[in-house]
């Protein structure tokens, strides 16, 4: 079982924790039996080939689905229990980068980004402070009155991982962040997402980009786990 | 609902109100209903204001009156109509009692056969005013006393045409009302589906508040700001129009009779200015209602 080598390097409670977690959609099994712990400040990539499970798993993360058996918790919470309150304020603790970004096209670029802000009601005065120090961090300084139509690939999944940690969660998900950028752009949203891992943030990043996590490796300390046959393992060395 | 929780629902916040995309027929729908029903509801207002102070007046005008009639031979009329204004004066509960004169015996029957009529040659039965007092008109036993003290005599305390009268004036104005209460239905379930149909649209949106943390309240409350607002100025313009073509109605006058009085009167021209608020109120339950359904049919 992951958890128990993880477990070696325990630094607190894992903040997500799946335990027997399966999850059938019409009918066919998309998981089975995966336990999994991620602990605090840890670095994980998921991988595995298209269509193995890995939105899924994430998904089952920040409690946008539930499992079909076994327990999920996230932050010593059985999210199964979880009332839609209960689960919008675990969302606030779980930043994630989609991987088609999901942004609200009326709205502009700064807008998109502070909405975790907007929604959970902090002041406006913080909201601008924090917006504009977090643009400049991923590049974006100058593009706050843009629109999403009109960002590049780029600038789409960089502004995704800002909306992600507006809030400073304490683990940030990502699914396949690299997938529509080039080398260079995937470097640069590499060195942000170490960078926050480094802060103390959780970080679990699902790709299939094995070059990514072979970049990875030099800058972080990254457990890789592979979705195969519906199951999570531990990755061998030969990435 | 707490009175804090819905000054927070209504409380305008231009950043969170930019969630939803500002444009969209229901926006159009919502202003339009509101409008076209705060518009119908000043008549339907109109109507029944008018209906109870006819009623009203029809009821206590009348009521207080009652009519001898003296149907006799020309030879015998002034003696029993002596004879029963002396009962009369003996009987308690009437105030006074007046045999019309001639001419206005002939105003009154002026309408049908014309100013020139010779009311002398006719045998025209000779009336009596009476007007009711304390203790009140015991008119079983006054017809008692007239028929055996003046033969002629017929009593007519008008409950005959005054209570169809009051009774079509008190159902005119129910009618009022229940317009009234039907626009209010039809315009929260006009407001439902619009709202509906805009929470629907908007499903993705509201799945991607839901991804970055916000609760439900946070977006229905977008929701219900919007639709309450659209509804507040949509019945504000209605109520508007509406009192204007009130007040374009020809003034109340004897001629005219019912229908020129529709207008409002006195403190009754404040009454229509509820109408947008009340509309609003319906906007804010019926968007409520549809958002917290939604919400838990999207979750």
């Amino acid at each position: 079982m992951l958890g128990q080598e993880e477990q070696q390097n325990n630094r607190g409670a894992p903040v997500i924790e799946l335990e027997n977690v399966s999850y059938t959609y019409g009918g066919g099994a998309l998981l089975s039996d995966v336990s999994l712990q991620l602990n605090p400040g840890s670095f994980h990539f998921l991988t595995g080939p298209s269509g193995a499970g890995k939105t899924t798993l994430l998904k089952l993360c920040y409690g946008a689905l539930l499992p079909t058996s076994g327990q999920l918790k996230a932050f010593e919470q059985d999210v199964a229990t979880l009332d839609r309150d209960q689960m919008a304020l675990l969302r606030r603790r779980i930043g994630v980068v989609h991987q088609d970004c999901r942004f609200l096209d009326h709205m502009t670029l700064a807008e998109n980004v502070a909405l975790p802000l907007m929604v959970s009601g902090r002041a406006e005065s913080a909201q601008q402070q924090d917006l504009t120090e977090l643009l400049n961090w991923v590049g974006l300084g100058t593009r706050q009155e843009a629109v999403p139509p009109e960002l590049s690939g780029g600038e789409r999944q960089r502004a995704a991982l800002a909306r992600a940690v507006i809030l400073s969660p304490d683990v940030v998900l990502a699914d396949e962040p690299t997938g529509n950028v080039d080398w260079e752009m995937s470097q640069r949203l590499l060195r942000l997402l170490v960078e926050l891992n480094k802060m103390g943030k959780t970080v679990l990043i699902a790709t299939h980009d094995l070059s990514l996590i072979r970049a990875a490796k030099s800058q972080v300390q990254a457990r890789v786990l592979r979705i195969s046959q519906r199951q999570v393992q531990l990755a061998g060395a030969d990435l | 609902m707490s009175e804090g929780t819905i000054r927070n629902l209504l409380k305008r916040d231009k950043r969170a109100d930019r969630v939803v995309p500002p444009t969209g027929y229901t926006a159009q729908l919502t202003v339009f209903v509101s409008g076209a029903m705060a518009f119908l509801a000043v008549f339907a207002l109109a109507l029944s204001l008018a209906s109870g102070r006819l009623a009203d007046r029809w009821a206590t005008e009348l009521a207080g009156a009652a009519t001898l009639r003296i149907n006799a031979p020309s030879d015998q009329l002034a003696a029993q109509t002596e004879a029963a204004l002396t009962v009369l004066s003996q009987t308690p509960g009437v105030a006074s009692a007046r045999a019309l004169t001639s001419d206005e015996q002939l105003a009154l029957l002026s309408p049908w056969f014309g100013s020139d009529l010779p009311l002398d040659t006719l045998p025209v039965p000779q009336l009596i005013e009476i007007v009711e007092g304390a203790p009140g008109l015991d008119v079983t036993g006054l017809r008692l006393r007239l028929g055996a003290e003046v033969p002629g005599a017929v009593l007519d305390d008008h409950t005959r045409w005054r209570e169809p009268l009051v009774d079509a004036a008190t159902s005119l104005r129910r009618l009022g009302w229940i317009s009234i209460l039907l626009i209010g239905v039809a315009t929260a379930a006009m407001i439902t589906l619009a709202a509906n149909a805009s929470l629907a649209a908007n499903a993705q949106i509201i799945e991607v508040l839901r991804l970055v943390g916000a609760r439900d309240r946070f977006i229905a409350s977008a929701f219900v700001r919007r639709f309450t607002y659209r509804a507040f100025f949509g019945a504000l313009v209605g109520v508007v129009l509406g009192m204007t073509g009130v007040l374009l109605l020809p003034e109340a006058s004897d001629e005219g009779g019912f229908l020129t009085g529709l207008g409002f009167q006195g403190l009754g021209w404040f009454l229509p200015l509820l109408i947008p608020l009340m509309g609003a109120a319906v906007a804010f339950l019926a968007t409520w209602t549809a958002a917290t359904r939604k919400l838990t049919e999207l979750s």
